[in-house]
């Protein structure tokens, strides 16, 4: 077994038996690993006895399960009403010129991904951004900008 | 400086430390060092007041003080204004002065901005558990009987009478029945969730556990989305500290019955938050609607008798059961009973959240209280009740909010959000969006919700771009029937809402003329 292998194999036979033990044993294994890699399948049914379709359909139904590595820092944008209200479309357009890279993808030296998020819950402050774990209220690209220099300093 | 250490409050809620509410607690801690004062700070929920955040507060002869906005470089002057007892710029003075404040009729948010969210001992000092108390004293029939005759209605969106959702889990007869607390708050302009789980999740601990003696179910789960991190901390330390005070467990509060309570994280889906589809998630699945009936609670959880309320809805419950049904029906118009915390967001001055009996109007709550909007130009158009809510223009502002005069005019009191435009909105676009937000979070189990949802953003974009402009008016019409009759839940049926009251109320952004619509 590689390294991705043992981990996944006891991260996830750690959730089995819990009510809705495959989705938090994916969310653990996720941020042990930084993605879902296709071993994932295979382990997780096994595991859960389920049928390696199973765990697939339940990966791609939620938006937090990726199978790809993402930036290191990644900046979720918040999408929804209260956002657009005060100019979220045009912070997003701001953001993706500023830093170089398109909503949905992660630029060309992995540091950064740039997400929708629909709603942070601070609609009354928006328009709303998160920043590794990091909120931004009042988002703007200068406030963004900082909070991922604070974290490079923080050496995350 | 000598004495007892100087008592600071401020919050922990993501508002506040979205705005910087950690990194002043560290340059107070820092400033308060350097000055040789004794300093305390203690982190509490919001007071609701978001455009005051960080909102810092002090308790000087028993009234609690404010200073707001405050950034980290007012942190030494304001800790000299509070020593010497002068002013500050940004003082406040008595924060439940404040109009926003003192206006409001706080049943739920009693306490929050007030306590320290994960103190047991501050939780039953403020009156926390009066109502699991007089719960453990009275059958559970009754505790269903009085929720019934309150008048309560589900906070998350159908306003659905909670009695009689009781009623029918305790009447259903097995050996294991479940309550599930809705956190998953995906609505667009709504947070009042969110505060209440981060200022006070002693209340929703104690609204579900009473749940759990009215109906007989022993184990509980809160379904929290992932997007509230600050709100999962929070909860999983005050059911450790709940366990440990006998308010959950084995024997709650010396009862002798039993009731256990688990946060479950969500992994981003707005489709989960409709019951079914949370339930399926709840077991691990894939967040597929289920057709009803069976109704959740006859076959809900593994397919058990199931409560399924929202956040709001159960922290209505302590204080139902402490002050009785009759107190709780004073508040409110008609078959609205109670208070609800409105959440006035987006483009708006004056933007949080403001607990008060229904009835209040619309107006008052976007002007007067919400001081129209940020940017100072005129109100365009408000969505209430989320992404499935109506655009309402300002003709209709008078309404009063409850759930009956809402529904007479096409719109939903929903979850409480009211998010407020001004005139640079296009109303075109926002139709779009709903489409665009159906196709993301259609869980896919029907055809005219996952298909549908997808042309109508293309017929949008025809009308957009005045491509045979009349015909594919009457497309989308045919559309948004077909979604309202043939969709499984309102996810489909209700996108329409939004969709057709912008056409209906702002007809130029289409293309239309207004004159003409009119005419029709
Ligand atoms: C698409 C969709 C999304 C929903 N989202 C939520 C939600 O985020 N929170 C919530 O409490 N109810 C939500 N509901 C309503 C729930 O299905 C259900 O009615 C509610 O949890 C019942 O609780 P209540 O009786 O306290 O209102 C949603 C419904 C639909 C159709
Ligand atoms: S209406 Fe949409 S979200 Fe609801 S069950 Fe059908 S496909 Fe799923
Ligand atoms: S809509 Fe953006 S934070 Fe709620």
């Amino acid at each position: 077994m590689d390294a991705n292998e043992t981990k996944l194999t006891s991260i996830l036979t750690a959730h089995v038996g819990q009510t809705g033990g495959l989705i938090t044993g994916l969310r653990a294994a996720q941020e042990a690993i930084g993605y879902l890699p296709s071993e994932t399948d295979a382990i997780a049914a096994e595991a859960f006895n389920l049928t390696r379709a199973e765990v697939k359909g339940v990966i791609s139904f939620y938006e937090d399960f990726h199978r790809e590595p993402k930036g290191k820092t990644v900046v979720r944008l918040c999408a929804a009403e209260a956002c657009q209200a005060v100019g979220s479309r045009t912070l997003q357009r701001d953001v993706e010129k500023h830093f170089a890279v398109k909503s949905g993808e992660t630029n060309a030296s992995k540091d950064l991904t740039v997400e929708p998020v629909y709603c942070l819950g601070l609609c009354s402050c928006a328009p709303a951004a998160l920043v590794g774990d990091r909120l931004v209220g009042r988002a703007d690209v200068e406030s963004i900008a900082r909070a991922i220099e604070n974290r490079r300093k923080a050496g995350a | 400086m000598t004495g007892a250490a100087i008592k600071l409050f401020l919050p922990l809620d993501s508002v506040a430390v979205s705005l910087g509410a950690d990194e002043l607690a560290d340059a107070l801690q820092s400033a308060a060092e350097q000055k040789n004062f004794a300093v305390e700070i203690i982190r509490t929920g919001s007071r609701g007041m978001h455009w005051l955040e960080p909102l810092l507060e002090v308790e000087h002869e028993g009234v609690r003080h404010g200073y707001g906005p405050v950034s980290p470089g007012d942190t030494e002057d304001i800790l000299e204004a509070i020593a010497a007892k002068t002013k500050h710029s940004k003082s406040l003075g008595p924060v439940e002065e404040i109009a926003y404040f003192k206006s409001q009729t706080r049943l739920i948010f009693a306490r929050c901005g007030i306590t320290d969210p994960t103190s047991v001992e501050d939780y039953t000092d403020h009156g926390g558990c009066a109502g699991l108390d007089k719960a453990i004293a009275i059958s559970g029939d009754q505790l269903c009987e009085t929720v019934l005759q309150s008048g309560l209605r589900g906070r998350g969106g159908a306003g659905f009478p909670a009695g009689i959702k009781w009623k029918t889990v305790a009447g259903a007869p097995a050996d294991q029945k479940y309550i599930v607390c809705n956190a998953d708050e995906g609505d667009s302009g709504t947070f009042a969730d969110r505060m209440i789980m981060e200022g006070d999740p002693f209340l929703l601990i104690e609204g579900m556990a009473i749940a759990g003696l009215a109906v007989g179910a022993t184990k509980g789960y809160i379904y929290l989305r992932s997007e509230y991190p600050i709100a999962a901390k929070i909860l999983k330390t005050a059911i450790a500290r709940a366990e440990a005070a006998n308010i959950l467990g084995e024997n709650v509060r010396g009862s002798g019955k039993a009731f256990h309570l688990d946060v479950f994280i969500g992994a981003g889906a707005y489709i989960c938050g409709e019951e079914t589809s949370l339930l399926e998630s709840l077991e691990g699945k894939r967040g597929e609607v289920r057709a009803k009936p069976p109704l959740p609670a006859l076959e809900g959880l593994f397919g058990k008798p199931t409560l399924v309320h929202n956040v709001i809805t159960l922290c209505s419950v302590p204080a139902i059961i402490a002050k009785g049904a009759e107190a709780y029906r004073d508040f409110g118009m008609g078959k609205s009973t109670g208070t609800m915390p409105f959440q006035i967001a987006g483009n708006v001055k004056y933007g949080g959240l403001y607990e008060t009996a229904f009835g209040v109007t619309l107006k008052d709550l976007i002007e007067k209280i919400g001081g129209g909007t940020r940017s100072g130009k005129a109100v365009r158009t408000v969505q209430i009740g989320g992404p499935l809510g109506a655009y309402l223009p300002p003709t209709l502002f008078d309404l009063p909010m409850d759930y009956e005069t809402m529904l007479a005019n096409g719109a939903g009191v929903g979850h409480g959000g009211i998010v407020i435009f001004d005139e640079s909105v296009n109303l075109l676009e926002q139709a779009r969006y709903a489409f665009e937000f159906c196709v993301e979070e259609s869980c896919g189990k029907c055809t005219p919700c996952r298909v549908g949802s997808v042309r109508g953003v293309e017929v949008i974009d025809r009308i957009r771009d005045d491509v045979e402009r009349e015909k594919n008016f009457i497309v989308l019409e045919d559309l948004c029937d077909l979604m309202v009759d043939g969709s499984l839940c309102a996810m489909g049926g209700m996108t329409p809402i939004p969709v057709q009251s912008a056409v209906q109320h702002f007809p130029e952004d289409f293309g239309m003329m207004p004159a003409k619509r009119a005419a029709e």
